[in-house]
C-alpha cells in the first residue's frame, strides 16, 4: 500500500533557520554566512571588517571549524566576541549548531555576527543558518573554474569576494570566466575583486557590506 | 558527509508516517529531489540501511524520483528548462528568472504493508 507523505526532509534545519532569523530580528542584529574554501581568506577578511567596520558596528563572530581553536584566538586577539564551533568532523554547519551558540553572546550588544563557515565549498551552501545574507570566498590560487564545477555555493551566495586578487598576473586566472560562470548562475549576484592582503579592493567590498548590514538592523 | 543527517531525517518522517497509517513494514521510501541538490543517493541508500536497522523501515528501498531543475522567466512569463544550474531562459535569454523547481527534496510517498 502506498501512503503519500510530501514531508521536507531538511525541514528540521529550515524550522530552525527561521527561529534564528525571528530571534535576531527581535534584536536588531544581522546575521552573515562567510562561506569559501580552506585557505581562501575567510579569517583574514573578517580580520579586516572587524578592524574597518568595528567603529560603525559592534561585531561578534561564530568560528566554524572541524577542530581546534586557532581562528578563534586570533579574532579574540581583536577584543571581538568569539565562539568557537567545533563541528568535530562535520563538514558543514547546521542552523541547530548556531542557535545553541547564540545564548553565549550579549545580543543587545552586537549589530552583527559573522558566522566563518566551515572551509568547503559544497555542503555549507546546503544548509541556512538563520543567515540574512551570505558572502562567498574564492581565491585566485584556487582557480577558475570552482564556480562552474561548485554551483550551488556560487548561485546561492549574495556577494562574492575573489580574493588575493594580487596574485591574479601569477596564475592562469580568467576572472571574465569567473564573472560570467557566477552570474549565469546567480544574476544578482555582487562580485568584489580584493586584495585582503594589499587593502585593494576592500572599500568597495565594505561598503557594500556596511549598506547591507544598516538595512538590515534599521529595519 | 553530511548525507548521514539527511538520512536520519528521512528515517524519522517514514516512520512517523507509517505509524500514524498502522502499517507494520516499510518496503520503499520515494525521495523526490531536485536536480540542483546535492546528494548522492547511493550513500544515503547505504545509510539508511545502517540506521533503519531494528525499525520496520529495515530493508526498504530508497527511490529517488529526480525533479529537473525549471524557472519562471519574467521578462517573457513562460517556464523554462535550466541547465547546468545557469539562470538563462532557453526562450528568451532573459536572466530575470524565479526558481520553481530544482531544490526540492522531500519524502513524497511509502510503501507500507
Amino acid at each position: 500500500m502506498e501512503i503519500k507523505v510530501v514531508h521536507q526532509i531538511m525541514e528540521w534545519n529550515e524550522d530552525c533557520s527561521d527561529k534564528i532569523k525571528k530571534d535576531l530580528r527581535e534584536k536588531k542584529v544581522c546575521l552573515v554566512n562567510v562561506m569559501g574554501s580552506p585557505g581562501a581568506g575567510k579569517t583574514s577578511v573578517i580580520t579586516s571588517i572587524i578592524e574597518r567596520l568595528s567603529d560603525r558596528f559592534k561585531i561578534g563572530v561564530i568560528e566554524g571549524d572541524i577542530a581546534g581553536k586557532i581562528d578563534a584566538e586570533k579574532i579574540q586577539s581583536l577584543g571581538i566576541p568569539v565562539v568557537q564551533l567545533n563541528t568535530d568532523g562535520a563538514c558543514h554547519i547546521e542552523a541547530m549548531a548556531i542557535d545553541n551558540m547564540l545564548p553565549d553572546f550579549d545580543l543587545d550588544a552586537l549589530d552583527v555576527i559573522f558566522v566563518e563557515n566551515i572551509g568547503n565549498l559544497v555542503c555549507p551552501a546546503e544548509f541556512n543558518i538563520g543567515e540574512d545574507f551570505r558572502v562567498a570566498l574564492l581565491s585566485v590560487p584556487e582557480g577558475d573554474d570552482k564556480a562552474a564545477k561548485y554551483p550551488l555555493m556560487f548561485s546561492t551566495t549574495d556577494a562574492l569576494v575573489i580574493n588575493k586578487y594580487d596574485m591574479v598576473d601569477y596564475f592562469d586566472f580568467d576572472t571574465d570566466r569567473v564573472v560570467k560562470d557566477a552570474t549565469d548562475r546567480n544574476p544578482s549576484v555582487k562580485i568584489f575583486k580584493v586584495s585582503n592582503k594589499t587593502g585593494d579592493g576592500l572599500d568597495e567590498f565594505l561598503d557594500w557590506l556596511g549598506k547591507r548590514i544598516e538595512d538590515k538592523i534599521s529595519a | 558527509m553530511h548525507e548521514l543527517s539527511v538520512t536520519q531525517s528521512i528515517l524519522n518522517i517514514a516512520l512517523e508516517s507509517a505509524e500514524k497509517a498502522g502499517a507494520e513494514k516499510i518496503n520503499k521510501i520515494t525521495i523526490a529531489a531536485g536536480e540542483m541538490t546535492g546528494y548522492v543517493p547511493k550513500y544515503v541508500q547505504e545509510y539508511f540501511n545502517i540506521v533503519s536497522r531494528g525499525t520496520i523501515a529495515e530493508g526498504a528501498e530508497l527511490e529517488f524520483k529526480k525533479i529537473p531543475a525549471s524557472a519562471l522567466c519574467r521578462s517573457c512569463g513562460k517556464e523554462t528548462p535550466l541547465t547546468d544550474y545557469r539562470f538563462i531562459c532557453a526562450r528568451c535569454g532573459g536572466s530575470d528568472l524565479k526558481l520553481t523547481h530544482g531544490r526540492e527534496f522531500l519524502v513524497d510517498s511509502i510503501d507500507v504493508d
